[in-house]
């Protein structure tokens, strides 16, 4: 049934930490890789365990999710263990909302809004984009497979509009049923 | 009379009926229908109203070129005007409509034009509505506009959803026929992923209908297969209804995608696939020519090959007796194909003197007689034909002879469909011998890498016989995906003798006949308009086009651009290849409105951000206003209180107690790095790196032309930290113009910029008794010592973690209260709670606006337009003159910068106090006798002052300061010019005293 392919929810609880270093440091990527308890992600890439995601976003920017209530802890570690190294870690985990996504249909519903190769031979399990989802600043990542779930996070300003879009994009029957067969 | 006939149609069902209406009247067609072929089964041959004529028109066409057969699709809101009868399938229950007739299709008042035609020849817009001059507005363009038009639009809201898909493929394979299956065959072979799009409901296109072999098999055989071979593939995708209706740079094309109606539950009428593919193959065939002769749009007038089609595809005659009018061998596949359906064909009338080949042999045999060196002079009959004339093609257009029949069929050769290719650059040739424009395979739409991406297949390449267009399709798809070494499928089809190349008949037009032979039907061009626009000089193809709007109707002269050219070159002497074509401009057929929005109305039409309370906003009668992407609450206009009364109360509140104000959307940059505080000085015109961490300072940025463009409050949180306050329009725009200097002139510097702009809710708590709301909050000291003006502190207030920054916007005693936006929804509430006692009152923009103007704060985006410098605005106290640069300074000392009568920011008030200068009004100065006068100045902000109980404005002035009590005279144009006093700006509380409580 049509109604099965897709389920979607905001995703409570997880925390997001902001961070900008020398991704070709390996002092600084050694802190990371400790604090976060999960490899440096390639780019366009999005290490994934648990309840823990460390995201590529930029050549020199990553995006730790984690347990909101490790927060504090974490940020600790990293800023310690930075030191006086020229590197920036943030609490930004209320500045952004994140919803779920999961179902053989979720990948083409983000592809009836991100100019983004969604075949499953191009964007498979740790892919990770940061683009657009029709008007809005988005960016999502293939965290699972079978079921296939994907994790997108926009500015939390958007959650309202993000809320409405994703109820219309996975309305049932409308799925153009072009990336996942039968 | 059309009908239909037993025992023939591939598409239709004749086992299901299908009921449909059609101007109000109800009649049933079949499944498999479309609205046209449903007519015409029904007897019904006129379908619509030409638009400048009002001639009775039929269907010309069968596919996606038709001009005449245009209709209403729907009714109410889902109306779809302009839709192509010939095109739009036969659901259950359609309504349909003709269009561009009143008061009926068959009684046309409008037709009356017909007989004023002399007075409507080409440009006639330019030439007769000239004098007198008025006339134009009051009477001719109102009456053209009434008069102008196709179609109606839909009343109401669209009640169906469109929406986009992106999709990326290896190949993109446009057309469905045995060309685009061939070539997708041979592509998707290598195992690349390809989508093949077929804009009618079928696969195959015209070769079953005109009987072609594939590999020995019937064309539909082969059909059927290729397409069950390619479903099979993991790695291809199929889609009928589906129009590649524009290519353009790096392999992007636009795919119109129609659901079918008894499918679409979901209410989805329209997919538009945004379509990302490394090669694009065109296989999309080509499109019959109408030969122009008088009376050539009567209905009746077909093209031969949708005569064909009709009879082939849906069973349907479109007469009884065809008269068949051609100038080269695929003519007479109709005229076979008629006589064996036991039609009768009276004449196939051959531009051609001496016809030969199988084809011809072939209708000799079937005892159809063939008059050579013949052709149509013209077409009798009016709301359909009952006959034609004909005489010689190379005569004066007398008539020789006259045969009765109820349908003509014409050829004037095909055109291969180039649009694709042509929409990204790619270039034409033309082609003597099949006398057509054909894609120039040495010049093809280049991509990135400066390779061709566009591959044209088969007859879209000009390869006319189907044997040639299977293997030219075949090596299409292996190029793209630059395959080799596949047997290409072999077709066969009867050989073809040469066309001769022939676009009127006569070939040498008197006028009197060119005055009534179309080209363009659509827009009723005919050969005489054509003349008539070189004659006057028109020589270019696209002036000629724009005068005669030859090809400017919704069908862009699909039909009529190659024979209108063809005329134009004739009469200006040169040769078609030197007058050359208009340009192909995507959609290939029209988009509708829906489908170019997608999903993006109603709710979806336009982001909208909301802060952490906008739900507590909402609850307490927010009064919205939209301030760059957020929505805000102007007022909280109370039960029965006006929205400007709800201003002056929370003015006053502010003024004489506390209010509050949520000022989340501020942008919240935090800037930070050992070189943050140089940054930062090189960013803003004043000094920040000596700004002590624990204070906060006003900063001023500039572009480097030395023009105020955004301020705010910077707090130094640490050694190397900042947080940048920036205005709630220009949160993004300061953050990417960090960025940039960061990225790409100051990358030595090691600063990091993090946008925190939703990570924090802010409150700002503003009033004589607000630090009574805070202490009644508890847990932070917030008395003057412990938190000075320009100071911040950062602690637990009634337990929520906050940072509390003491600035202010309205002179008054003022605290922003920063938590985290997860409670920011709290401590808002726990500040309301506190408040009450002391009449807190929540207050919005429109309020925050007024008090600063009170105090004289500029607001950017009113103050200042782009042209406008801090010295303009008196702010020169926070232009460092001792830093050594920073972005502006140079800007700032250029001499249209620094001239002295520069417009300056002063302060006015009316003579009247009661009377509030207009928005937009201007200083007028020089008033000469008639009325004219110069302006020296504008108003930038102008209210009612409930505080002082007069009217205030802010104005940038000529020599604005040097004029301290003059009186200017202020205008906007409407009433009497207002006398008002120049005066400080800074209208309450000059010297600052009430921000300290």
């Amino acid at each position: 049934m049509a109604e099965t392919l897709v389920r979607w929810a905001r995703v409570a609880g997880r925390g997001m930490i902001g961070l900008r270093l020398d991704l070709g440091d390996a002092a600084l990527t050694g802190t990371v890789r400790e604090a976060a308890g999960l490899a440096v992600p390639a780019p366009r890439r999005i290490e994934a365990e648990g309840d823990r995601r460390l995201a590529w976003m930029s050549p020199d920017e990553l995006l730790l999710f984690l347990p909101v209530a490790e927060v504090p802890a974490t940020l600790e570690a990293l800023t310690t263990g930075f030191g006086d190294r020229f590197a920036l870690a943030v609490d930004l985990s209320d500045a952004r909302a994140l919803f779920r996504l999961e179902g053989p249909g979720a990948r083409e519903v983000l592809a009836k809004a991100a100019p983004v190769d969604l075949h499953p031979d191009a964007f498979g399990k740790g892919d990770f984009r940061r683009t657009r989802l029709g008007q809005v600043a988005a960016a999502f990542g293939q965290v699972a497979e079978a079921p296939e779930a994907f994790e997108l996070v926009c500015f939390r300003s958007l959650a309202a509009h993000m809320t409405a879009w994703l109820e219309t994009a996975s309305a049932p029957g409308t799925l153009p049923g072009a990336l996942v067969r039968g | 009379m059309p009908r239909r006939l037993p025992g023939r149609g591939r598409l239709i069902d004749r086992a299901r009926p299908v009921p449909f209406r059609w101007n109000g009247r109800a009649f049933t067609g079949v499944a498999g229908d479309t609205l046209a072929s449903a007519l015409l089964a029904n007897g019904e041959a006129l379908m619509g109203r030409s638009f400048k004529y009002h001639r009775p028109r039929g269907a010309v066409a069968s596919g996606f070129e038709e001009p005449n057969a245009l209709a209403a699709i729907g009714a109410g809101a889902s109306a779809a005007p302009n839709t192509r009868a010939t095109t739009q399938p036969l659901d259950a229950g359609l309504e349909a409509a003709s269009q561009n007739h009143w008061p009926s299709l068959e009684l046309d008042v409008g037709e009356l034009n017909a007989f004023a035609a002399p007075l409507f020849p080409a440009g006639f817009y330019y030439k007769t509505f000239i004098h007198p001059r008025r006339a134009w507005k009051h009477l001719f363009e109102p009456v053209i506009r009434n008069a102008a038009g196709l179609g109606r639009a839909p009343e109401g809201p669209d009640p169906d959803r469109y929406e986009y898909f992106y999709a990326t493929y290896d190949v993109l394979v446009a057309g469905g026929g045995v060309s685009g299956l061939a070539a997708a065959l041979a592509a998707a072979g290598s195992g690349a992923r390809v989508l093949v799009v077929e804009q009618s409901g079928w696969w195959g296109g015209r070769a079953a209908t005109d009987g072609v072999i594939v590999d020995g098999r019937p064309a539909a055989d082969w059909v059927a297969d290729a397409v069950a071979r390619l479903t099979d593939l993991p790695n291809a995708t199929l889609r009928l209804n589906a129009q590649a209706a524009g290519v353009y740079d790096h392999g992007y094309a636009l795919v119109s995608e129609r659901i079918a109606r008894p499918a679409a539950a979901s209410g989805l009428r329209e997919r538009l696939w945004r379509v990302r593919a490394r090669r694009i193959v065109t296989a999309t065939g080509a499109i019959e020519r109408p030969l122009a002769f008088a009376g050539n749009d009567r209905p009746g007038v077909m093209l031969a090959g949708a005569v064909r089609d009709y009879l082939d595809l849906w069973g349907v005659a479109c007469g009884d007796r065809t008269v068949l009018a051609t100038n080269n061998d695929d003519g007479y596949r109709t005229a076979l194909a008629l006589k064996a359906a036991g039609l009768e064909v009276p004449a196939v009338l051959d531009a051609r003197d001496a016809p030969s080949g199988p084809l011809v042999e072939a209708a000799r045999a079937a005892g159809i007689p063939i008059r050579a060196g013949m052709g149509v002079m013209r077409a009798l009959g009016r709301m359909k034909v009952t006959g034609v004339e004909i005489g010689r093609v190379d005569g004066d257009g007398r008539a020789e002879d006259r045969i009765d029949c109820d349908c003509v069929a014409m050829s004037g050769g095909w055109s291969p469909v180039v649009h694709l290719w042509s929409h990204c650059g790619g270039k034409l040739v033309w082609d003597e011998a099949d006398a057509m424009f054909r894609p120039d395979p040495d010049r093809p739409p280049l991509d990135g890498a400066g390779e061709g991406f566009v591959i044209p297949a088969g007859t879209a390449a000009g390869r006319l016989r189907a044997a040639d267009a299977m293997d030219d399709a075949h090596a299409a798809g292996l190029r793209a995906v630059d395959g080799t070494d596949a047997a290409p499928p072999e077709a066969e089809a009867e050989a073809e003798g040469p066309m001769r190349p022939l676009w009127t008949s006569p070939a040498k037009m008197p006028p009197k006949l060119a005055a009534k032979a179309f080209l363009d039907f659509q827009n009723d061009v005919k050969v005489a308009d054509v003349q008539l626009a070189a004659r006057e000089g028109y020589e270019s193809v696209e002036h000629a086009k724009r005068y005669t709007t030859l090809g400017m109707a919704t069908d862009q002269g699909k039909t009529s651009n190659i024979a209108g050219l063809a005329i134009l070159a004739e009469a200006r002497g040169a040769a078609i290849p030197e007058v050359g074509t208009t340009t192909f401009r995507p959609p290939y057929t029209p988009l509708t409105l829906g489908a170019l929005a997608g999903e993006a109305r109603g709710p979806l039409f336009k982001p909208t951000r909301r802060t952490a309370m906008d739900g507590w906003h909402d609850r307490h009668g927010a009064h919205w206003e939209p301030v760059a992407d957020w929505r805000r609450p102007y007022a909280y206009p109370r039960e029965g209180e006006s929205v400007k009364d709800a201003v002056t109360r929370e003015i006053e509140a502010v003024r004489g107690g506390v209010g509050m104000m949520d000022a989340s959307t501020l942008g919240k940059l935090l800037v930070k790095g050992p070189d943050a505080g140089k940054f930062l000085d090189l960013l803003y015109t004043n000094m920040m790196s000596t700004l002590k961490p624990g204070k906060c300072r006003y900063g001023l940025m500039c572009t480097e032309q030395g023009f105020l463009f955004d301020d705010g409050v910077t707090a130094r949180l640490s050694e190397d930290a900042f947080l940048v306050h920036t205005t709630t329009g220009g949160a993004d725009r300061v953050h990417a113009w960090m960025e940039e200097w960061l990225q790409t002139e100051w990358w030595d510097l090691k600063v990091h910029v993090a946008n925190l702009t939703e990570q924090y809710a802010q409150i700002a708590v503003a009033g004589p008794k607000a630090r009574d709301v805070l202490e009644k909050l508890g847990g932070m000291a917030v008395d003057g010592q412990a938190l000075p003006f320009l100071g911040w502190t950062e602690g637990a207030l009634a337990g929520i973690p906050a940072r509390v920054y003491r600035i202010s916007f309205s002179g008054e005693l003022s605290f922003e209260l920063a938590v985290s936006a997860g409670r920011g929804l709290e401590m808002w509430e726990a500040v309301a709670k506190a408040g009450a006692e002391f009449g807190i009152t929540p207050y919005g923009t429109e309020a925050m606006h007024v008090l600063r103007a009170e105090k004289g704060f500029i607001m950017i985006g009113d103050e200042t337009d782009g042209t406008v410098t801090p010295l303009d605005l008196g702010l020169g106290w926070a232009v460092s003159k001792k830093k050594a640069d920073f972005i502006g300074k140079r800007g700032m000392e250029r001499s249209d910068l620094t001239r002295p009568d520069r417009l300056r920011l002063v302060g006015l008030e009316t003579e009247d106090p009661s009377v509030v200068i207009p928005d937009g009004a201007h200083a007028l100065e020089d008033l000469k006798e008639d009325g004219r006068a110069r302006t020296a100045g504008h108003v930038t902000s102008t209210y009612w002052s409930p505080t002082l109980g007069r009217s205030i404005a802010m104005a940038l002035l000529e020599r604005g300061p040097e004029r301290m009590g003059e009186t200017v005279r202020m205008s906007d144009g409407a009433g009497a010019p207002i006398p008002a006093k120049i005066v400080s700006p800074v209208f309450f509380d000059p010297e600052g005293e009430r921000q300290n409580g």
